[in-house]
């Protein structure tokens, strides 16, 4: 199959040695499990249960509202402790609704659905998707059935499925596909059948070789799928070679236009660990409740892949893996390129938490940001085809609007200028500070739109009513004027008739 | 040299009366400008840019006599939309952070008296009376009127909590200039 | 807390400033040393003048402008101005056209526009060209190379002499030695035989000795002695990605190209390829002086518009104009083109074409593959 390539990117030295060797365990079901209800992109998820209440595992925890969203299942049985507002695994530890549930001595089995899942039509298999609460496990944890309605609706030809891994120091997915394989092809099998596509690609780089081999022989096996339905390709190892737009153009050659989406060009793209979700969820019959955790980094003495249920907090990883007393330098969730700096341990593991990575001294560079030299780097990196040295300065300079007439919208936030720049000038916080604010200022004006569109309201409605006022006020005097005048006019009448002898003189007489 | 004197002399009359011309018969419609930026401002008439409200802030800023910066509930983008329309220069990094604070009703002292809610000028406050007052978020434009009428102080304004939603990163602190 | 929070990424590239000033540094020390020694004591005391008097004036403005100083002595720019800047100058100049030079390069040509990063000429050609217009006596004062510790060299207090004592003493204890010495380049002396009629093979009867420029032992500037050494150290700096091979090959091109094809049109007139690409500091241009970051264009595309003007500018100068070296100037107009050439070339962006609007979804990338078969059965 034809390749191709794609602008910029970056030769992270890997670091996947320690971990890629080592198989996948299952992390002891800690005591306490704090399981956020919003681990996705879009609308949290709503509490179905109360504290007191006794959860069985694959229960609704949270059930999802709104178009964008998806539920948040029990990962084991127990009891609800109670509801709190708990830290998450977020640079700034904002608090999020969290179910903490205390976990029973005896978990029950997973029960597999009484259908078959192949039997089952695409719009069904989507709603059980969402039913199961399957998120883009990559990290961007975005709605799974959403996606894949958006992408039936817009009749996609190609699925990809990214097993990429192009961020350093992660091994899960490369384990999964090694471990795990039959299982997944059994989830991109299901997601095909959803989609109403004709090929699923799967991606792999070049340096997860078994990985490879294992998958093409799978492929190739009529046992598991029909030939040539599912292929297995091999790219150059390249970062950011996972992210969907340079993965897409790595497989298509075409670019996702700005502002458009992958099901445009008739591919969408999911993550191998999703595809393996898939398959757990509509054959196993176990939702989203656990995921595979690589837990690496040169502060962390045993390095592992883990099975960690949901809601199992990060520093229960870190003391399985012989890390005690936060000894390292820096903790991150998800891969150093993308992932989150984490400011301590006391965090849960969310859908999308790829890795553990606690990086000890060595590791961490601290230089203080010097002089940008111009020297443009960041430019020939840049997978996007942008000026970061420009965008950042004009951000520096507060104007937004220049930065945005650069591109800044466009910038995927891969981290390659930065890992580049021998300035360690920290572009990418530049541009997240940029966008944040572009994003606020949107709001801020739509804000304006809406309190303006009340002002008026309350305007005229504050008007409307001191009108009726004023016209119920001039209704009556005006029926009180009439009354008046019929009254005096009646009388007159009647002074005029019975007594036409009295004079106006007497009648001024009398009023004295 | 006298044709010099004269020739100049005749440039500078006739180019001045162009000049002249030109200003009377290409003149932009104030009102018009006014109509323009008035739609522009929030309308509550809030007072926070210590003008008798927006229909004045617009005349004010057309006239040129207010800065761009006048509009605290308007924030960096209003200034900067009204920058544009003025045509004047603004260095954003001057205006101060963003005045983004909401009115919070102070739950113990609130006694329902509803001369908030009468007050307030995008029915930000919600409530009956004898009844706990509440203040809708993304209503309130924090323009201070409830508090000066509230009987009891029970309105205080604060920066609304960071949520997943509205959390945004910080600028880089950078000791010296880094970039460009 | 807001103070302590990092975004990504969290692994960076080795690559800082400094070290990224030490390859070059380390590219340039093998022609240096040879220059050094071809021209002994005087052009060893004009380097570490130049070199300490840079660093002084770099140390006084960074703390004017309140900056760390330690660091910004450290990330070695002022060190590598000054040692290009060194290399430009006659190795005999007197002490003060060094400290003069440093001056204007730290000071006005890099400091007055806000430092490092933020200069629009290249600090060493903009103190150079100062030097040349303002003491151009002093500044075309070439001698003949006398290595050291030969014979007719200037021994260490002579060195002094010639660097300190200005023209009286030197007059006094060197003026047969200078004399002697003293002598054009080479490109000075085609320049001037061209105006005063002469052709080529008058002025050169035996031919252009190629391995003169080459290993370099002809009289000019430290940094126009050897083209093959410099030659060497720029190829390692390609090598090593330290500089791109953009600026280099579009320059070095655009000169062989016109001096092949003006060569071709009259011999005796237009010397050839060998004698423009050997010769004098074209070599020092095209890997050193014209890769300078700051005050070249960003892309790839620019960055080969860039060299290609310095080629040109320098092939014209060279030929057409009023000095035998046209390096510096064609270097600095250049630069003065940097910001425009930066506006106008620029990567495309990601899913969008050259005017910044949304690729077209091209509607057979849709149609083309039909999913007709729906439900896959």
């Amino acid at each position: 199959m034809k390749l191709f390539s794609f602008r910029g990117g970056i030769h992270p030295s890997a670091r996947k040695e320690r971990t890629q060797d080592l198989a996948i365990i299952s992390l002891p079901m800690p005591a306490r499990l704090y399981v956020p209800l919003q681990q996705h992109i879009g609308e949290p998820a709503v509490a179905r249960v109360v504290a007191g209440d006794p959860v069985v595992r694959g229960q609704i925890l949270g059930g999802s509202v709104g178009r964008i969203s998806a539920p948040v299942h029990a990962p084991a049985d127990g009891t609800v402790v109670e509801i709190i507002e708990f830290a998450s695994p977020h640079p700034a530890a904002l608090p999020v609704t969290t179910a903490v549930i205390e976990v029973s001595a005896i978990q029950s089995p997973w029960v597999a659905p009484l259908e078959d899942p192949f039997s089952l039509s695409g719009a069904e298999l989507a709603h059980q998707i969402q039913q199961a609460g399957i998120v883009g496990m990559g990290g961007a944890t975005f709605p799974s059935a959403v996606k894949l309605q958006l992408a039936r609706q817009h009749r996609v030809h190609t699925l990809i499925i990214n097993g990429g891994e192009c961020e350093p120091y992660l091994t899960c997915d490369d384990r999964l596909m090694r471990e795990r394989a039959e299982q997944m092809l059994l989830g991109v099998e299901l997601m095909l059948r959803c989609l109403g596509a004709e090929q699923a690609i799967i991606v792999v780089e070049d340096n997860k070789v078994e990985a490879l081999t294992n998958l093409r022989a799978l492929c190739s096996d009529p046992h598991y799928s029909e030939p040539e339905r599912i292929k297995t390709v091999s790219v150059p190892s390249r970062y950011p070679q996972g992210s969907q737009k340079q993965m897409i153009q790595s497989v298509t050659g075409k670019e996702v236009p700005a502002g458009a989406h992958a099901t445009d060009l008739g591919v969408v793209m999911h993550n191998v660990a999703t595809a393996y979700a898939v398959y757990e969820a509509l054959v196993v019959g176990k939702p989203l409740v656990s995921r595979i955790v690589t837990v690496g980094g040169g502060a962390v003495p045993r390095p592992a892949n883990l099975e960690v249920p949901l809601g199992t907090l990060v520093a229960e990883l870190l003391r399985y893996c012989g890390l005690e007393d936060d000894n390292y330098e820096r903790l991150l969730v998800g891969g150093p390129m993308m992932g989150q700096w984490l400011p301590h341990a006391q965090l849960p593991i969310i859908k999308g938490s790829s890795g553990i990575i606690a990086l000890s001294e060595a590791e961490t560079q601290m230089d203080l940001p010097s002089p940008c030299i111009r020297c443009a780097r960041c430019v020939s990196v840049c997978p996007a085809g942008l000026l970061p040295l420009e965008m950042a300065k004009r951000i520096r300079k507060e104007d937004f609007s220049a930065a945005q007439a650069l591109g800044l919208s466009d910038c995927i936030a891969c981290g390659s200028c930065a890992y580049v720049c021998p300035s360690k000038i920290p572009l990418v916080q530049y541009f997240h500070y940029g966008k944040g604010e572009l994003q606020a200022r949107k709001q801020q004006e739509k804000k304006l739109d809406r309190t303006a569109d009340l002002a008026s309201s309350k305007a005229l409605r504050v008007e409307a009513i001191e009108r009726q006022k004023a016209e119920a006020a001039a209704l009556r005097k005006a029926q009180m004027a009439a009354k008046k005048a019929a009254e005096a006019a009646a009388q007159e009448l009647l002074l005029s008739q019975s007594k036409p002898e009295i004079t106006p003189v007497s009648s001024e007489e009398r009023g004295d | 040299m006298f044709a010099a004197i004269i020739t100049l002399a005749f440039l500078g009359l006739g180019l001045g009366y162009l000049l002249g011309v030109a200003a009377i018969h290409l003149k932009v419609e104030e009102p018009a400008l006014v109509k323009e930026i008035e739609a522009m401002l929030p309308g509550t008439n809030c007072g926070q840019c210590g003008l008798p409200g927006c229909p004045i802030g617009a005349k004010e800023l057309a006239a040129g006599n207010a800065p761009v910066t006048l509009c605290p509930p308007g924030g960096k983008a209003l200034a900067e939309a009204l920058a544009i329309k003025l045509g004047v220069e603004l260095d954003l990094s001057t205006v101060a952070d963003d005045n983004r604070l909401v009115a919070q009703v102070i739950q113990t002292q609130c006694i329902g008296c509803t001369r908030c809610i009468k007050l307030c000028p995008t029915d930000a406050i919600v409530g009956a009376p004898k009844q706990l007052h509440n203040v809708v978020i993304d209503a309130c434009t924090g323009c201070n009127k409830c508090i000066d009428i509230c009987p009891t102080m029970g309105i205080k304004m604060c920066r609304p909590k960071p949520t997943l939603a509205n959390w945004q990163w910080p600028k880089p602190e950078t000791e010296q200039e880094l970039v460009g | 807390m807001a103070n302590t929070l990092i975004s990504g990424p969290h692994t960076l590239a080795s690559a800082t400033v400094s070290r990224t000033m030490l390859w070059v540094m380390l590219a340039l020390t093998p022609a240096t040393l040879w220059g050094l020694y071809l021209f002994g004591w005087p052009a060893i005391n004009l380097f570490l003048i130049t070199v300490v008097a840079a660093l002084l004036f770099e140390a006084g403005c960074l703390r004017l402008a309140g900056k760390r100083v330690k660091a910004g002595l450290f990330d070695g720019s002022a060190l590598l101005t000054a040692w290009l800047l060194a290399m430009s100058l006659p190795p005999w100049a007197p002490w003060w056209i060094g400290v003069l030079g440093s001056f204007l390069a730290i000071v006005v040509g890099k400091q007055v526009f806000g430092g490092l990063g933020h200069n629009l000429f290249n600090p060493a050609m903009v103190a150079r060209v100062a030097l040349l217009v303002s003491f151009p006596l002093q500044m075309t004062l070439w001698t003949q190379p006398a290595a050291l510790f030969s014979a007719q060299a200037p021994g260490f207090i002579d060195g002094l002499a010639i660097s300190f004592g200005g023209a009286a003493l030197a007059n006094e204890a060197m003026h047969g030695a200078l004399d002697a010495f003293s002598g054009a380049t080479l490109l000075g002396d085609v320049k001037t035989g061209f105006s005063l009629g002469s052709t080529l093979s008058d002025l050169l009867p035996e031919g252009i000795d190629h391995g003169s420029m080459v290993i370099g032992y002809g009289s000019g500037s430290l940094g126009e002695t050897s083209a093959l050494l410099i030659l060497a150290g720029g190829v390692l700096l390609v090598a090593l990605g330290v500089i791109s091979w953009t600026i280099p090959v579009s320059l070095l091109a655009t000169v062989a190209l016109l001096a092949l094809l003006f060569n071709g049109i009259n011999p005796e007139r237009y010397p050839g390829v060998g004698y423009h690409l050997f010769s004098g500091a074209m070599m020092l241009a095209a890997f050193f002086i014209a890769t300078d970051m700051v005050t070249s264009p960003n892309t790839v595309v620019g960055r080969l518009v860039f060299g290609a003007g310095c080629g040109l500018l320098i092939y014209l100068i060279r030929t057409w104009g009023g000095y035998p070296e046209g390096v510096a100037f064609a270097v600095l107009l250049m630069n003065a083109l940097t910001p425009l050439i930066d506006h106008w070339i620029r990567p495309r962006i990601f899913g969008r074409d050259r005017a910044f609007r949304p690729l077209q979804v091209t509607s057979d990338v849709v149609s083309k593959e039909p999913s007709a078969k729906g439900e896959h059965a």
